[in-house]
This record gives structure tokens, C-alpha cells and sequence, in this order.
């Protein structure tokens, strides 16, 4: 029942949540809802060591939206701006793909759990807005790299 | 007199089918409900046989489908107990509500040009409306924008624990000008005293409204009788059509109305620097209306009434009874609003420990069983309570006890699934 969506991954990151908590010294921080289901998270980004991101989130939700944000806090903590950008890019890919892709385990890791909530419209928004939120905090503390960043930022 | 379910869903061809290689159970009518073959066709028969314009041109098709319209009206009019020169077609309540609430802020803007316009629709710092803390949005949000544009203040009625208004909160004062209120919550249930607060309304002087979205299509109502002066409900979600909603107005009250939208059908004398307005209904009719769909609607209409909307009400009053006594069995299961079925109608909104209510829904759906999940356009009634959402089941006349059972079934697996039945290891949220 719902296997595809409720990987075991995914109720694991609901019931124990990593990377909860905020971060004293962020550059930024990004609040993010689901007006649909009122699903809510704020991420903090800060400069970490070596040019590697510092990345920490509070949220309250469904368990999509909450693993999903545990998830993506546990993959892109140390790595820099430009390989948390193609992080994202792949992860919206993934979410676009409306279950048609195989994802790399390479790139994204645990997150490759959430592909089966490409096949749900209504459960997509749930899986991003963590990402979307750490995209727009990344954005605004000027923590940008990649190519892509540039264009989108408006 | 108890209801044939089963002959009742076998007009519902959307029934039949399955979703995600299982049986439909849809619980989701307060959301908007289905439609029998009989509506579908007569909206079909009437682009076959008299599609026209209406209230434009001499032809004979343009005269059948004008005729069509208003008998429309007639039928619709008299399901409610009013006369047809006092119902408005509009797109939804939503556009309903909003034509009233632009009254108020049309009206208003006048009044500062020194336009003269009836008294009664003019909002001015110190002056208050009042709604409900279980709102809908659609009855929500438009009073509050009429509030920043006329810099009249917004208050409300809370909510009791067991989700009944709380009449101890109650805020009509002299300066109150218009009160809103809903008959029964599309999230909570509560069917609320509407008698009484129209009345309070009354003695402040002020104008009634009531939001009958989820009133009309499941119980008997008689708008003269509510003591009401406007109400407002949706074709869509008593077995009509999407397109149509009704605003109810008393004539005399429509016509010291301005108008809302304004252009083609709406007029009386047209210049080209000013121009003057139809009465009501017309007035607020602007454009080419929504015919098929208001003949499809009376169709609707002859549907319920041939039913009875008493034994609907019945009905639904025993399947909602069930229901929460069985949903009260179930541990970790909470109701969100009235737990018995007194003044009460079938919307059942709860929350299960542990679960997100869009988790609840989802597995739910994995089962066939469609209901609601999130705020229900209610978001204030949700603070009230402490829940970030609820999952709501809203059964109708075409549900029986075994729908009811199972979606009882269906939350008792999610629960499962979830690993959050009480007796289980503990979770953690
Ligand atoms: C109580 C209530 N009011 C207003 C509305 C708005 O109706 P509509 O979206 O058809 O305009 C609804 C529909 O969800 C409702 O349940």
C-alpha cells in the first residue's frame, strides 16, 4: 500500500529528523509554506568550513515534507555552493519527472526515496519546499556558484 | 424515509469507476459533489435543441433559451422559498459573496464623491462587519478587503471547544452594518443558530448574511425564514454544474445595490458618458450568463426535490451518527468540531496522533477512498484548534453505512502503516 511513496527511507528521516535546529551564524534564512496543507519550513544557510555550506532547518508538516527537508540537510551539509546548486537542479528533475526517471544514487543519495512522489501532482510541492526554501536563503546570502544561479536570480 | 442508496448511485456514473485499480468510496461532496446522468443530459439537450443568447435577439431559439433561463430561475428560486426576481446567478458563491461585499465598498466610494446611494451600504471608520472565527474564506477574505478599503473594522465570534460558536464572544454593536455568518461550517459541521444571530443583526440595525454552501444542498431551507436579507450557495455542490453559484437578496435590498461587474445585459438607458441599470436580478448580470448550466442546475434542483431534501437530511444525519461513534472508537482519533450529530451536518473534520492529515488522505486514496486534506479554506478555524490541517469526510446522499466503514477502514490502516496506533511503539513527532 503507497510503497512507492512511503519508502522506508522516507518514514525513517519523518520519525527521527536530522538537521533540526537553526543556525546562530546564518547569513540567511527562507520561510516556505504549502497553502494546500499548510506544511511550513524555514532554512538558515551559513558559511561552513573550506567554502562548504552550513545548512539547518525547523519545519512542521507531513511526513513528505519533513524527511524531505531531513533528507536534503543531511546531503548537502559540507559541500559547497556549486555542488549544492546541482543538487537541487537534480532534485527538481527528479520531482518533475512525473516517476519516468531513474535518479543517480550517486548525485542524490537518500533523496533518490522521494522519486515515487514524482507520480503524485499534489505531493510534489510537499517534497520541495525545503529545497526551495534552501535555494532562495542560498540565494540571498549570496552563496552562488553555479551558472544557473545567476539566471535565476531575479 | 429511509434513502435507496443504491438506486441513487447507479444515475451517478462517475460512481462506478475505480481509482488506483480499486473501488471509489468519494467523501469529498463538501468539496463539491457528483452528478447524476440526468443533469449532464439536460445540459447536453440544451446545446442540442435551444442553445441562444439570452435576452438578446427575436429568434426563436434566442426566446427558448431565455424562457429556458428564467424558468431556471423559478425552479431554483422556489427550492430556497423565494421569488425568482430575488436570485442572482453568479459564477460561485464566491463571486455571490463578493457582489454583496462590493456593494459595500462601491457604495462607499460614492458616498465620498458625494454621490448619493442608500445609506445602509456605506462603511465608515468606526463602523464594524461581522463574521465567524469558521469562516470559509470566501466569506472571509472579501470582508476584510471591504474593511481596508472603507477603514471599517473586522470582528468575529470565536469558537468553543466543541466547535460550537461561542455566543458569549458575540461583537454586533450599534456600529455593526453588516453581519455574515455560516449556516454549516464546511470544516467543522456545526450547523450554527442563524435564527438568532440575524436577529441580533436585526436589533443593531444591521444587514444578515448567511453562507449556505454547505445548508442548501444537504437540509431543507427556507431563506425568508432564516430572517436572512442575502445568502449565498454553489450549483456545484448540489449535484449541478460548476459555473453557477446563487446569490439570494431581498428585491428591495438588490435594488439599492450598485453594480458589481458591469457592461452588456445589466443596463436600462446607455449614453456615452454615463448610463443607468437594469433592476435586479439583471443588474447584477453583466454579460452573456451561464445558461446551459442554470438549466442543468434546475435539473439538479427536481433531482433533490424529488428525493426530498428531508429524507436527504435524515439520511445524512444517520451516516454522520455512525460515523462519529465509530470514529470515536478508534484510539488516537480526534474530531475536530461537534463529537455528536446534534445541530450538526455531515462535514466531519479530525486529526489521528502521529499523522500529518495529508499522510491520512493519502493512504486513504490508496484505498479508493477520496476525502479532503488541509485547511478546507479555513485556515483561521485550524489555528483555532491547534491543527495545521484536518482530513475531512463528507458523505451525501448517494454514501451508505459501508462507505462510512470503509473509511473507518482505511484510517485504522494508515494508523497502522504510520506505526502509530497507541498500543505500538511510541513515535516521536
Ligand atoms: C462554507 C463554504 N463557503 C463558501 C464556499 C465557496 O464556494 P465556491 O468555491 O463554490 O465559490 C465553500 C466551498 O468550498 C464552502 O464550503
Amino acid at each position: 500500500m503507497s510503497d512507492d511513496l512511503y519508502q522506508e527511507i522516507i518514514l525513517d528521516h519523518y520519525k527521527n529528523p536530522r538537521g533540526v535546529h537553526s543556525l546562530d551564524h546564518a547569513l540567511a534564512e527562507s520561510h516556505q509554506v504549502n497553502p494546500t496543507c499548510g506544511d511550513e519550513v524555514t532554512v538558515w544557510v551559513g558559511e561552513g568550513d573550506n567554502g562548504s555550506l552550513d545548512v539547518a532547518y525547523v519545519g512542521q508538516g507531513c511526513s513528505i515534507s519533513q524527511a524531505s527537508a531531513s533528507v536534503m540537510s543531511e546531503l548537502v551539509a559540507g559541500k559547497d555552493a556549486a555542488t549544492v546548486s546541482k543538487l537541487e537542479d537534480a532534485f527538481m528533475e527528479l520531482m518533475q519527472s512525473k516517476g519516468n526517471l531513474q535518479p543517480d544514487e550517486d548525485v542524490l543519495e537518500d533523496a533518490i526515496a522521494f522519486a515515487g512522489v514524482s507520480k503524485y501532482p499534489a505531493r510534489i510541492k510537499c517534497a520541495l519546499i525545503s529545497w526551495m526554501a534552501l535555494k532562495d536563503a542560498r540565494i540571498k546570502a549570496g552563496l552562488t556558484d553555479h551558472a544557473s544561479d545567476i539566471d535565476e536570480e531575479n | 424515509m429511509a434513502l435507496n442508496v443504491d438506486e441513487i448511485r447507479s444515475d451517478f456514473p462517475i460512481l462506478k469507476r475505480d481509482v488506483r485499480g480499486v473501488p471509489l468510496v468519494y467523501l469529498d461532496s463538501g468539496a463539491t459533489s457528483q452528478k447524476p446522468s440526468v443533469v449532464l443530459d439536460a445540459e447536453r439537450a440544451f446545446y442540442e435543441t435551444s442553445n441562444a443568447a439570452v435576452h438578446r435577439g427575436a429568434h426563436a431559439l434566442a426566446e427558448e433559451a431565455t424562457d429556458a433561463y428564467e424558468s431556471a430561475r423559478e425552479v431554483i428560486a422556489g427550492f430556497v422559498g423565494a421569488s425568482s426576481d430575488e436570485i442572482v446567478f453568479t459564477k460561485n458563491a464566491t463571486e455571490a459573496i463578493n457582489l454583496v461585499a462590493y456593494a459595500f465598498s462601491n457604495a462607499t466610494d460614492k458616498h465620498r464623491q458625494g454621490i448619493e446611494v442608500d445609506p445602509r451600504f456605506v462603511l465608515r471608520p468606526g463602523d464594524n462587519i461581522v463574521v465567524t472565527e469558521m469562516e470559509h474564506h470566501a466569506n472571509l477574505i472579501p470582508w476584510q478587503e471591504v474593511c481596508a478599503k472603507t477603514g471599517a473594522t473586522l470582528k468575529w465570534f470565536g469558537i468553543t471547544a466543541d466547535g460550537r460558536l461561542d455566543m458569549e464572544s458575540n461583537p454586533i454593536d450599534q456600529n455593526t452594518k453588516i453581519v455574515s455568518v455560516v449556516h454549516q461550517s464546511n470544516i467543522l459541521g456545526t450547523i450554527n443558530p442563524i435564527e438568532d444571530i440575524m436577529r441580533m443583526a436585526h436589533s443593531a440595525g444591521a444587514l444578515g448574511f448567511v453562507d449556505m454552501c454547505q445548508s442548501v444542498p444537504h437540509m431543507p431551507v427556507d431563506v425568508h425564514a432564516t430572517g436572512a436579507d442575502f445568502a449565498a450557495w454553489s450549483g456545484h455542490k448540489m449535484l449541478g454544474p460548476t459555473g453557477i453559484g446563487l446569490l439570494w437578496g431581498k428585491s428591495e435590498l438588490l435594488n439599492a445595490m450598485p453594480p458589481f461587474l458591469s457592461g452588456g445585459s445589466m443596463i436600462e438607458m446607455v449614453n456615452m458618458d454615463h448610463s443607468t441599470y437594469a433592476p435586479a436580478p439583471q443588474r447584477f448580470e453583466a454579460g452573456v450568463p451561464m445558461v446551459a448550466q442554470a438549466v442543468a442546475l434546475a435539473t439538479a434542483v427536481g433531482y433533490l426535490e424529488q428525493i426530498g431534501m428531508d429524507n436527504v437530511a435524515e439520511h445524512e444525519h444517520e451516516l454522520t451518527e455512525y460515523l462519529l461513534n465509530r470514529l470515536q472508537e478508534l484510539p488516537g482519533v480526534h474530531i475536530i468540531g461537534p463529537p455528536n450529530a446534534i445541530d450538526r451536518g455531515s462535514a466531519v473534520s479530525f486529526v489521528v496522533d502521529g499523522m500529518h492529515p495529508h499522510d491520512v488522505g493519502h493512504i486513504m486514496d490508496s484505498r479508493g477512498v477520496a476525502v479532503r486534506v488541509g485547511h478546507h479554506c479555513a485556515w483561521p478555524t485550524c489555528r483555532r484548534f491547534d491543527v495545521p490541517a484536518t482530513t475531512r469526510i463528507t458523505p451525501y446522499l448517494y454514501n451508505s453505512r459501508a462507505d462510512m466503514d470503509a473509511a473507518v477502514e482505511a484510517i485504522v490502516a494508515a494508523q497502522e502503516f504510520f506505526g502509530v496506533l497507541p498500543e505500538s511503539e511510541k513515535v516521536g513527532l
